[in-house]
Formats: C-alpha cells, sequence, structure tokens
C-alpha cells in the first residue's frame, strides 16, 4: 500500500500522471457544468443521461468490436441522447410528469445495457473489453489515448461555457425575459443539455454510469453555500470536483479493486457535508446559531417586558422576586432565572437579595418593547385583523421584528385614526395604564 | 413610417394553453405616449396578452404588429417587466447583474457586458432609488425592492415601449409611489406603457387608458370614457360561463379525452 502510494505522490510512473489529470478533467467539468444543470434544476436529467449510455457502450462495442474509446463515447452519446429525448416525448404526450419519465427511461436503458453487458461477458471476450468498468468506473485503466479524448472534450467544454456564460445565466434565471430579447431560449437550452452531456462522456470510464451524476451535483451544491456569485460559484464547484477527483483516485490506488467513482464520490460528498455544516451564511450551524440568538434576544425582551408590567401595577416597586416574574411571563423560575443572568451580564438587569430590577439602560429598552407590542395589539385589532384575546400571541411574535421606523409609521396610524395619545400607552405611575389588554387577564 | 401607425396593433388574434383557449378574438390598437392599465379579474388573459405581443406564447390565429411591423424586428424598443414570482429569487446573482440583462439584447450573442452598459444599468438603478445596493445579492432584497430591480432592468432596456407584468403586486406603498412615479416620466417622454393591474381603485388614477379584459376585450379607451361602471360589470361581473366551458370542452376534445 506504502509502495502505490509512493509510486502515486511522486508522479513518476507516466501512467499516473495520466490517471491524476483524467479525474482532475472529469472533477473539474463535472464541477462546472454541474453548477448550471443543478440551478436549472436538471441535475436528474444528468442521470437519466448517465444511465441511458450504457447500453450504447455495450452496443458500440458488439458493433464495431472495438474498445477505443472515441468509438464506445460515441455509442454513449448516441443513446444517452436517444434517451433524453425519449423522456422528453413521454412528458410531452403523456399525462406522464417529469419525474416519473426520468425513471422510466433510466431504469429501461440501464436495464438494457446491464443485459447486453452480462451477454458480452457470457461469450468469453467481456473481461478482456473491459466494458464492466464503465458501470463503476476505473481511472486506472486511462491510457494516453483516453486522456486525448477527454482533453479535447474537456477543452471544448470550457470553450462553449465561457463564450455563452451570459446566455446561460439569463436563462436560469429569467427565461422568458431572456426569450423577449430575441434570443432563442430554445436553442440555448440544447446547447447546455449538450454540455452536461459531453461532461458526462468525460468522466463515463473513470466514475462510471452509475455515479457520474453524483459528480454533476454534489460539487455544485456544496459550492452554492459558500458564495452568493454565479461565477464564483461555478469556479468552486470545479475546484471541488476537482480536488474531489485527484484525492479519489489517489485512495482508489492504494488497494486492487477499489473502483474509483464511488471513491471520488465519496470525497466530493465530504465536500459537500462540510460546506453544509460549516459555510458562513447558509451553512447549518450559523443558522442554527442564529436562530439561537434572536431566541435568547426574544426571551430577554419578554423578561424585560414582564419588569416593566408589574411596575405599572405595583407603582410603589422597583425589585422584583424570580416567583413573581415568573409568574407574569408564565415560564418557569429556573428559566426565569436563568434570562435574569444573561440580562445581568449584559447591564440591563441589577439582582440583589435574590430580587432582580431594572437598570437605566434596562428601562428604556423596555419600554421600547413594551411600546411596540401594544402598538402592533391595538394595530391589530383596530384593523379587526383579530378579535381582542387572541391579539397577544402575534404580538408576542412580532414585537421583537418590529423596527423604529415601524414603530413611527404604527403611531402615526393610531394617532390619526383612532385618535390614541401613544405617550399614555405606558403609565408607571401607579394610576393605571389606559390601555387594557385584550381578553387574556 | 406613417403618422397613423399605432405602437401596437392587435388584430383578431386568439391564444390557447393547451388547446384550451385563454383569449378570444383580440382586436386592439393603442395609441402612443398613453399609460395603459390591463384590467380583468383572474384568468382573464392579461398576462398572457402582453406575453402573445412579444411572442412568447404561441398565437392559435391573428397577428401582432408594433409600429406596423413584426415584432422581431422591433424588439430593441420594446421593454419588459415579468411578474416578479416567475423567477428564482435565490438565484446567485447581484442586483447590478440583473439590471445588466436589459442590455443582453444590444449586446448581442457570446459578448460581454461593456463599460457602457455598467454605467447605463448603475444609472437605471440610481433611478429607481437602489443605487445602493447595486452588489447586493437579490434575496437579500425586500419583495418591493425587488420590483424595482425588475424595472431598473427594463429601463436599462431603453425601450419605447414597455410591458410589465403586475408590478405593484406585493409591494410596499413607498415603492409604489415610485414606480408609479417613473412611469408617469416615461409617459413624458412619449413612450407607450401597457401595465398589467390588479387594484380597481387607482386604475382613474394611475392610468389615462384603459384595457378591460375577460377571455376577449371588453372595453378599450381612454379611462374617463371607458372605466364606467356598466363595462366593470361586464368584466368582473356575471362569470363566462358559456365562454369557458366551450373553451373547456373544445380543449378536451382536441386533447383526446372525448
Amino acid at each position: 500500500m506504502l509502495e502505490n502510494a509512493l509510486r502515486f505522490m511522486t508522479l513518476a510512473d507516466a501512467n499516473v500522471r495520466f490517471v491524476l489529470l483524467g479525474s482532475l478533467l472529469i472533477g473539474a467539468t463535472g464541477g462546472l457544468l454541474g453548477s448550471f444543470a443543478v440551478l436549472r434544476r436538471r441535475s436528474l436529467v444528468g442521470d437519466a443521461l448517465a444511465h441511458a449510455a450504457l447500453p450504447g457502450v455495450a452496443l458500440a462495442y458488439l458493433w464495431t468490436g472495438s474498445k477505443a474509446l472515441p468509438v464506445l463515447l460515441a455509442g454513449a452519446t448516441v443513446s444517452g441522447v436517444l434517451g433524453v429525448l425519449l423522456m422528453q416525448f413521454i412528458i410531452n404526450f403523456t399525462r406522464i410528469k417529469a419525474d416519473a419519465a426520468i425513471g422510466i427511461v433510466l431504469s429501461v436503458f440501464f436495464g438494457i445495457g446491464i443485459v447486453l453487458l452480462t451477454h458480452i461477458q457470457r461469450t468469453g471476450s467481456g473481461n478482456q473489453s473491459g466494458l464492466d468498468k464503465f458501470l463503476f468506473g476505473q481511472a486506472a485503466s486511462l491510457v494516453e489515448d483516453d486522456l486525448k479524448v477527454m482533453s479535447v472534450l474537456a477543452g471544448l467544454i470550457i470553450l462553449v461555457l465561457v463564450l455563452f456564460f451570459k446566455e446561460f445565466k439569463a436563462l436560469i434565471f429569467d427565461p422568458s425575459f431572456l426569450q423577449s430579447l430575441g434570443y432563442s431560449t430554445r436553442w440555448i437550452d440544447v446547447l447546455l443539455m449538450g454540455l452536461i452531456a459531453l461532461t458526462v462522456m468525460v468522466g463515463l470510464q473513470a466514475v462510471g454510469v452509475v455515479l457520474i451524476a453524483a459528480m454533476l451535483i454534489t460539487p455544485a451544491v456544496a459550492a452554492r453555500f459558500w458564495t452568493e456569485q454565479l461565477n464564483k460559484m461555478v469556479l468552486l464547484a470545479a475546484a471541488f470536483g476537482g480536488a474531489s477527483g485527484i484525492v479519489g483516485t489517489f485512495v482508489s490506488s492504494l488497494a486492487p479493486r477499489i473502483p474509483t467513482g464511488p471513491v471520488m464520490v465519496l470525497v466530493a460528498t465530504f465536500f459537500f457535508v462540510v460546506s453544509a455544516l460549516l459555510a458562513p451564511k447558509r451553512g447549518v450551524l450559523a443558522r442554527g446559531l442564529r436562530r439561537q440568538h434572536n431566541a435568547r434576544r426574544e426571551a430577554q425582551q419578554h423578561f424585560l417586558r414582564a419588569c416593566i408590567e408589574l411596575q405599572e401595577k405595583l407603582a410603589q416597586q422597583r425589585a422584583w422576586a424570580m416567583e413573581e416574574l415568573a409568574i407574569e411571563m408564565g415560564h418557569s423560575p429556573d428559566k426565569v432565572k436563568r434570562i435574569g443572568r444573561q440580562l445581568e451580564k449584559t447591564g440591563l438587569v441589577l439582582r440583589q437579595d435574590g430580587r432582580f430590577s431594572l437598570t437605566e439602560a434596562g428601562l428604556e429598552e423596555g419600554l421600547f418593547v413594551v411600546k411596540s407590542h401594544r402598538l402592533w395589539e391595538h394595530y391589530l385589532y383596530y384593523r379587526t385583523i383579530l378579535d381582542a384575546d387572541h391579539v397577544d400571541r402575534p404580538a408576542d411574535e412580532v414585537e421583537h421584528l418590529l423596527t423604529p421606523e415601524i414603530i413611527v409609521r404604527l403611531e402615526e396610524i393610531l394617532a390619526r385614526e383612532r385618535g390614541i395619545d401613544t405617550e399614555q400607552i405606558i403609565n408607571l405611575h401607579g394610576t393605571g395604564s389606559q390601555y387594557r389588554r385584550g381578553g387574556r387577564e | 413610417m406613417s403618422q397613423n401607425t399605432h405602437p401596437i396593433q392587435i388584430h383578431d388574434m386568439t391564444i390557447a394553453y393547451h388547446k384550451k383557449p385563454v383569449l378570444w378574438d383580440v382586436d386592439l390598437d393603442v395609441p402612443e405616449g398613453q399609460l395603459v392599465g390591463i384590467i380583468g379579474p383572474n384568468g382573464a388573459g392579461k398576462s398572457t396578452m402582453i406575453k402573445a405581443i412579444m411572442d412568447l406564447v404561441p398565437k392559435a390565429s391573428g397577428w401582432v404588429k408594433i409600429y406596423g411591423k413584426d415584432y422581431g424586428e422591433m424588439r430593441k424598443i420594446i421593454g419588459y417587466v415579468p411578474q416578479r414570482e416567475s423567477v428564482d429569487w435565490d438565484f446567485p446573482i447581484s442586483a447590478l447583474d440583473v439590471v445588466l440583462m436589459g442590455r443582453y439584447g444590444h449586446i448581442g450573442w457570446m459578448r460581454r457586458p461593456g463599460k457602457e452598459d455598467r454605467c447605463i444599468a448603475r444609472e437605471s438603478l440610481d433611478k429607481v432609488g437602489m443605487g445602493d445596493f447595486a452588489e447586493r445579492q437579490i434575496s437579500q432584497l425586500s419583495g418591493g425592492q425587488q420590483q424595482r430591480v425588475f424595472l431598473a432592468r427594463a429601463l436599462a432596456q431603453d425601450a419605447r415601449i414597455y410591458m410589465m407584468d403586475e408590478p405593484f403586486a406585493g409591494v410596499d406603498a413607498a415603492t409604489e409611489r415610485a414606480i408609479i412615479d417613473i412611469l408617469v416620466t416615461l409617459r413624458e417622454q412619449g413612450k407607450t406603457i401597457l401595465v398589467v393591474h390588479h387594484d380597481l381603485q387607482t386604475v382613474t388614477e394611475y392610468f389615462n387608458w384603459v384595457i378591460m379584459l375577460n377571455m376577449r376585450v371588453v372595453a378599450s379607451g381612454l379611462t374617463r370614457e371607458v372605466f364606467t361602471d356598466e363595462n366593470l360589470q361586464k368584466t368582473y361581473g356575471g362569470r363566462l360561463t358559456v365562454l369557458s366551458q366551450a373553451a373547456q370542452a373544445m380543449a378536451e376534445q382536441r386533447r383526446g379525452d372525448r
């Protein structure tokens, strides 16, 4: 195993260099085109195309007796494209929907391919022909001639992509607008599908028909987590794909009989999982943290509101026991204590002898929260969006989201339409608030 | 171009979706320099009509002329604002990039937007009050801001005729004001603007010409003349049961269901 690793690392072996370059090309083109396929929601079409290519490979071999890559890929392209056309036909002329049509074409063509492969193997020439590598891929089988074919295809793909980047971008974002400008969206779509088909062909031998679609989808989806710009996404997807190709080929070279395709896909999946978890804005972790932060802020604002509302009821008192607040907020005392401690740290609340009181900053923020809450309740109630006894719940949720600008608008509306003096909406002098809360008490 | 050539002439146009007619026998002349509201109930064929003018949906019969010529020859003078919901706003693209698409018709195949195009795109964003949001990813914009970006893209097309599909749908009051101000400015420049519109209350305030639609043209003309209770009743009141039943039957027959 160590020997293999060394042989790989030093690139001494020309064959290793071919294999490495080949898998780099596959991963990179997969990432490039995959970005477009995924955004256009065509990733499964790529999968159908790949599976539909299998009978073409077998028939090309049976017909010509040649196992040269251009011959086999020509066969693959013909049957792959035939599969996609059949799929379109099914969608257009029957009531079968796209997902079922993809499923039908994919399984039927793949089934035919397997039957043909088995037949070839039975006749004895199968192992020598090495056609079985088209199932799961065998990067080690790449030779110089194969690489030439792949390089030409990859170069063509990249050239067309660069030339038509603008058209592809607009096609995916807003096809009817592009068409209104006089561009033929049908033609651009065919071109994009053609590029996706070529990309599949580039990877067929090394990754195999079963898994090549994953090299389209996974790097692209991983890249989407990191950026909001299409050109960056495309380049990043190419980088993820290329890296998956190299690492995957390396790992599968360590021991005999590890097929390359699955390993490459696993490496790409690793990139995807890391991206999905750790990406700064779209990642699961970042979103979870933001949610937690919001929930905490919401709980803290409820705490402040409870303090203010207690002060309205009992004007003489300025500090409250945990239990009093717990009843006011409808939470457990433990939770109240936890929130109180958080607020103590931020300097909005003071704790003395087990009782909480508001600091000046806390009072200010609390008053803002209470005002938001009540203005929103009034607004919902007077606009008869909700009955009085249903008002409190939505206000609880919305009050944290109201910006000062919205508050000013609400004040204007309520003052103008209902004659409400919003200055009187909170009364801390123990003379009772003008405000009556709906139903709950 | 003869003097009596209208910006938009529609003759005997019928449109069918999946063999089901949605617009029957439309005959229309829209004069130049009008701010035109297209109104009618859901399913009346409002969006379909502007899409048919731009050749985005096939016509079952009839023709459309733009200043007396086919759409294909005249598309550079037509600007388009599709419905906001028609695109995926999570697409990885900035507001400026969206507006630049308005230049694609002038740029042509395989070429990139140049300095001048970028300049025009930025000016268009400024006009709709979105200059500070040029680099912002479009999903981070509010609904009203997204609508303004779409309007800016149409402005970047530098057109003489504008087609707008519900530009006021789901926008805030400030955006609605900003959009209508721009439309009025465009009309004052002699441009012709067709706007699919839902809010009947603002029709007389916004539009000086109105097309009332319900699977056929109920009325078309100066707002003060045709926007009457009687025509509103014809447009909205009483479902056109006979017409829609006939359409349904035709569709089923042609699809082979019966």
